[in-house]
């Protein structure tokens, strides 16, 4: 296929390197540096799309970022993306992409019949249509309007591409590199400034790759060209194309997505594919320029009606034109440049210019080239379905409201130009008041909340002059307050073409009899009588009429469309555009791939896994792990094809007849020292902490200020002043900010000091009758028996040479002891407790096995002390000082809290002693009640009781005191189960508790 | 993202930090009697203040210190920042 677009010659693209890329199946090819629209128009393709909500065919509207029409679903590397400009997507080799919105193809579309059936469509289609009645939702409306609309389709595979997250500072972000962006990086450069310099498009220099302008004797573009090289060779600072800046957050920091890989056919090795960059900057310049606003006319929306400035470029930057017989119809300059351009190009033009007498020197240019031009003259109507083919145009009185006859004269492009609108979006989002310029008819930004100034088109300068000198200088001015270096740049020599004023006409009024759709927002498919609806039908405020019409809610945010809407809603309220003022920009600017959002943090990475130091000992045997909070623990060391019910049985019932071993590294530990140690954690506890001896460890229970239960341990006190602190797992780092808390601010005139030592410490349980046997072989030389350490001692011993910490605690029920060793020597010290227990029977025990013992022996855990528990719930009354007062003490006689009947810790046993009862099941009282079933309780934790061969469960219930014995039901309708089941004590296992002091 | 100046380290991200609640609540003394109503304002009852209100942060991944910070809870603007043993003023 030729590319019949394309011109002989000119433009920035490569003509030496043809790229062939496949658009809806057919193989196209165009160059390095095109763009995907580019080389489509190039290569006479203009059908791109349906349109959202009306399924009319759509074509391309703009060059850039403001593109509201030609969204494509992209195929890259084997992976596809939806939501993607044609405009902005670079063309790499073996690019692929598809129409969206089309269904079945981009050509005949079913949808197409909601354009004949417009009047069921109006505004608010949305809220009327598809309410009522409400069981049609889910199996007819929703999957209509998912198949019929939609701007693609997200992959549901794992995205293999890397995306990456950087913190970066700066003195000052700059946003754009057009003259305003150049201007003042430069200046503020020279000062010494540290400078982040960011543009969205591949190319550096805005809008002076278009414009014939001419600065310092070079072209503008020659002129941006050599600054950025000099910028780049600046260490201090940071050029970055394909960058856009599309968030302005709190305290001056904005978020950049930098697309490093999307214009390549596949990702470099190692490289990401897209970077998100947080930037945190002393001070902001804004120089994101301007984006040219439509006329609004008929049909305004058929492929081949653009944006004069899109037409421009397409043939200043891409060398393609997008049209052979253009209309250029305007209401300002603009519009001339773009058609000398095409007489440039031996294109021959006609201009509609809607003022009456312009004078100045473009348009004088224009003229002494011959251009066709009609002044006084609208386009009523552009005319074709899939292209336009001809316009249907009138004069138009000097009061803009009567139109002359209506003429017909073939064009095969409109391209439109009613002026610019600033992009004010970061400024808006950084919390600057705009205000209304009325010369420019638009806003521009107002008083700054934050560190930020917009410079050049953005706050509506739309001199070359002007914009550079004023960049020149704010750029100055604001990096020397920062680094007091002066260094004044030189200002140089600007050529341009002075224009004249423009008009402020907006819409073109309908020629009577006639009903055309005039577009405001294209990509919402939001016609000017569906505004006027939305009005009639008492919508005011402007946030109200944008929700209700979807008016600029799409993916383009309104770029295009905004202002003209608001105008219109001013236009009818009688009101001036600014006291309906404009909705509110949010981030991001333009859509942001949720893959950069996310970045590294995906998967196993999402957060740390921290291993102890025993991991490669599990890891070499057999361990299945399971996370716990953020540690990898092993849950059961698995032997031949048993399963994890069957070792953990195993692992518990070994504990309970020989000894077993528990790596317990990940729990918490927490260094207090000081002479207050023992006041602290008699504030802090809720049981009596004054009098326990050098060498003893005591069970602690801790409150929150509400009376919950937020965690519980031992305590050991290891010298005078000098005490070793456990807490569980999972609330280690809420434990610690709790005693900081206190003694920072409540207690500071207590002296200690607290630090986390969970790091520092390997951790083993020895568990089971024949531990003393195993410790006696680990510890020759220390008196281990049951006098030298009883339950609840703590001693220092030497394992080996290796300075160990015992202490004979019991979270099993067996007679146990923890041995912690310093971390690197805590390979070492499990490796010797295996070796010294293999006589004896020893085995390692995971998690599983752990929470089997626990939950037979009624010892609570996190599933118990879940953040709604008080102590008597979990039968640890027992522990409550009544001689003092602790954290949490007096919200424990509030009345819910004392009630006679409150819920308490109970054990369950199924009659049938076989079924397994699942965590998280209701206990009622009778299987049969109508629902709502009265629930009594909840199933908190469920084992396979080794010493009792049947399942057995905890549950917290209502009454638990008075209900043991009582026959209840477990009811799972997530599991659709109801077992008959006893309540039992807790203590399902040696309720005297005298193993642990055997 | 909030930019906090922790007065023992400088100015640093939000994300160091974690929110603590109103800066001004004063826990009853221990062991003193106090009404249920006293007690449930200590506990549980807050103004949802719009505008500036005094609230502590502790600088988690930093320095652990509990500290006090102004801040506005419409605009996020923050005012000034205090170590845990200075009164608010
Ligand atoms: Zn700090």
């Amino acid at each position: 296929m030729t590319q019949s677009f394309r011109l002989e010659s000119g433009g920035l693209i490569n003509r030496d390197k043809k790229i062939s890329f496949k658009f809806n199946g057919k193989n196209y090819f165009g160059y390095e540096g095109d763009t995907l629209a580019s080389a489509l128009i190039a290569n006479g393709v203009h059908l791109i799309g349906r349109s959202f909500k009306y399924h009319r065919p759509r074509g391309f509207f703009g060059a850039g970022v403001d593109e509201p029409y030609a969204i494509v679903q992209l195929y890259r590397n084997g992976e596809t993306e939806p939501n993607i400009k044609a405009t902005e997507q670079e063309l790499f080799e073996g690019l692929e992409a598809k129409s969206v919105n089309c269904w079945p193809s981009v050509n005949f579309d079913v949808g197409a019949i909601n354009n004949f059936l417009k009047i069921f469509l109006p505004a608010g289609f949305y809220y009327k249509t598809f309410m009522w009645p409400k069981s049609f939702w889910y199996k007819i409306y929703e999957p209509f309007i998912r198949k019929a609309a939609g701007l693609g389709t997200a992959s549901i595979k794992h995205d293999k591409e890397r995306y990456e997250h950087k913190y970066e500072y700066c003195d000052l972000l700059i946003t754009g590199s057009g003259p305003s962006g150049l201007a003042s990086a430069y200046s503020s450069a020279k000062n010494g400034a540290k400078v982040i310099l960011a543009e969205d498009k591949s190319r550096f220099g805005g809008t002076l790759l278009t414009s014939d302008v001419n600065i310092g004797n070079q072209s503008g573009k020659e002129w941006a060209d050599s600054i950025i090289s000099e910028l780049k060779e600046m260490p201090n600072v940071t050029v970055k194309n394909r960058s856009q800046v599309f968030g302005y957050y709190d305290h001056n920091m904005l978020v950049m997505s930098e697309r490093i890989s999307d214009h390549l056919p596949k990702t470099k090795k190692y490289h990401p594919k897209q970077r998100l960059w947080y930037i945190r900057a002393k001070e902001v310049l804004i120089s994101s320029g301007s984006i040219e606003r439509p006329i609004v006319f008929g049909n305004n929306d058929t492929p081949g009606v653009m944006l004069s400035s899109a037409a421009k470029e397409y043939m200043k930057v891409y060398g393609v034109l997008v049209g052979k017989k253009p209309l250029v119809f305007t209401n300002n300059d603009s519009g001339y440049e773009t058609a000398i351009e095409f007489k440039k190009n031996g294109v021959d033009p006609i201009i509609l210019d809607t003022r009456k007498e312009p004078q100045s020197e473009i348009i004088e240019d224009a003229k002494n080239m011959n251009i066709n031009i009609k002044n006084s003259y609208v386009v009523v109507a552009a005319q074709g379905y899939k292209k336009v083919k001809s316009a249907d145009i009138a004069k138009i009185s000097d009061d803009k409201e009567e139109l002359g006859s209506v003429q017909n004269i073939k064009c095969d492009c409109i391209c439109v130009s009613g002026f610019w609108t600033p992009t004010i979006h970061l400024a808006s989002q950084s919390g600057n008041k705009t205000k209304f310029n009325e010369e420019i008819d638009a806003f521009v930004p107002g008083v700054s909340k934050q560190n930020e100034k917009t410079l050049g088109a953005a706050n509506g300068i739309y001199t070359l002059e002007e914009t550079l000198k004023d960049s020149f200088e704010k750029g100055n001015q604001i990096s020397k307050e920062i680094t007091n270096n002066d260094n004044k740049v030189s200002f140089p020599n600007v050529v341009e073409k002075k224009s004249t004023v423009h008009d402020k006409f907006w819409c073109v009024p309908l020629p009577k009899g006639k009903n055309y759709k005039r577009f405001l927002d294209f990509q919402n498919d939001v016609a000017v009588s569906d505004i006027e609806i939305a009005l009639k039908e008492g919508y005011r405020s402007i946030e109200h009429v944008k929700r209700y019409t979807t008016l600029g809610m799409a993916t383009d945010q309104g770029k295009t469309s905004n202002l003209n809407g608001l105008q219109l809603v001013s236009k009818i309220e009688n009101k001036v555009v600014p006291a309906v003022g404009h909705t509110t920009f949010r981030p991001p600017y333009s859509p942001v791939s949720i893959g950069a959002i996310v970045g590294r943090e995906v998967g196993k990475h999402s957060k740390p896994t921290r291993k102890s130091p025993m991991h490669s000992w599990h890891e070499k045997n057999n361990a299945v792990f399971v996370d716990a909070g953020v540690w990898l623990r092993p849950r059961y060391y698995k032997r031949g094809d048993e399963n994890l019910f069957e070792a953990s049985k195993r692992e518990a019932k070994n504990v309970r007849t020989n000894v077993g071993v528990c790596d317990v590294t990940t729990l918490g530990k927490i260094d207090i020292k000081g002479p207050d140690a023992a006041e602290l954690l008699n504030r802090v506890y809720t049981n009596a902490w004054l009098k326990l001896p050098v060498g003893k460890a005591r069970y602690g229970v801790m409150l929150r200020e509400d009376g919950i239960v937020m965690d519980d341990g031992t305590t050991t006190r290891i010298s005078e002043n000098h005490y070793h602190m456990t807490t569980t797992t999972a609330q280690a780092a809420n434990v610690l900010s709790h005693l900081e808390y206190y003694l920072q601010l409540v207690w500071p005139e207590l002296n200690v000091n607290v630090v986390s030592t969970t790091e520092q410490w390997a951790g083993a349980a020895i568990a089971g009758p024949k531990s003393r046997e195993v410790l006696k072989k680990l510890f020759p030389n220390s008196d281990v028996t049951n006098e030298g350490l009883p339950f609840m001692g703590y001693m220092e011993a030497d394992l080996f040479g290796v300075k160990a910490k015992i202490f004979r605690i019991s979270f099993s029920g067996e007679l146990a002891y923890e041995v912690n060793v310093e971390s690197d020597y805590g390979y070492f010290m499990w490796e010797k407790i295996i070796e010294a227990g293999e006589q004896f029977g020893i085995q390692p025990y995971g998690t599983e096995a752990l929470s089997t013992l626990r939950i037979e022996m009624g010892h609570v855990a996190g599933s118990e002390l879940d953040g709604r528990t008080i102590p008597y719930d979990n039968s640890l009354e027992g522990l409550l000082s009544k001689k003092k007062d602790f954290i949490g003490k007096r919200s424990l006689s509030r009345k819910a809290f004392a009630a006679e009947d409150r819920q308490k810790i109970v054990g369950v046993v199924p009659l049938d002693k076989k079924t397994s009862i699942p965590e998280g099941s209701h206990l009622v009282k009778d299987s049969n009640a109508p629902l709502p079933n009265p629930k009594l309780g909840y199933i908190s934790a469920s084992c396979w009781s080794v010493e009792h061969d049947n399942p057995f469960s905890l549950a917290i219930l209502k009454d638990g005191k008075n209900m043991i014995g009582e026959k209840l039901f477990v009811m799972s309708p997530l599991k659709n189960k109801v077992i008959p089941v006893e309540i039992v004590s807790s203590h399902y296992v040696d309720p005297k508790g005298e193993r642990v002091r055997s | 993202m909030l930019h906090i100046k922790c007065p023992h380290c400088g100015i640093r991200s939000q994300n160091e930090f974690s929110y603590g609640g109103d800066a001004t609540i004063k826990r009853p003394e221990l062991g003193k009697e106090i009404s249920d109503q006293d007690w449930d304002n200590f506990v549980y009852n807050r103004k949802s203040l719009r505008g500036k209100h005094w609230e502590l942060w502790q600088h988690l991944s930093g320095c652990r210190q509990w500290i006090k910070v102004q801040r506005d809870t419409a605009t996020h603007e923050i005012f000034k920042t205090l170590k845990a043993n200075e009164e608010i003023s």
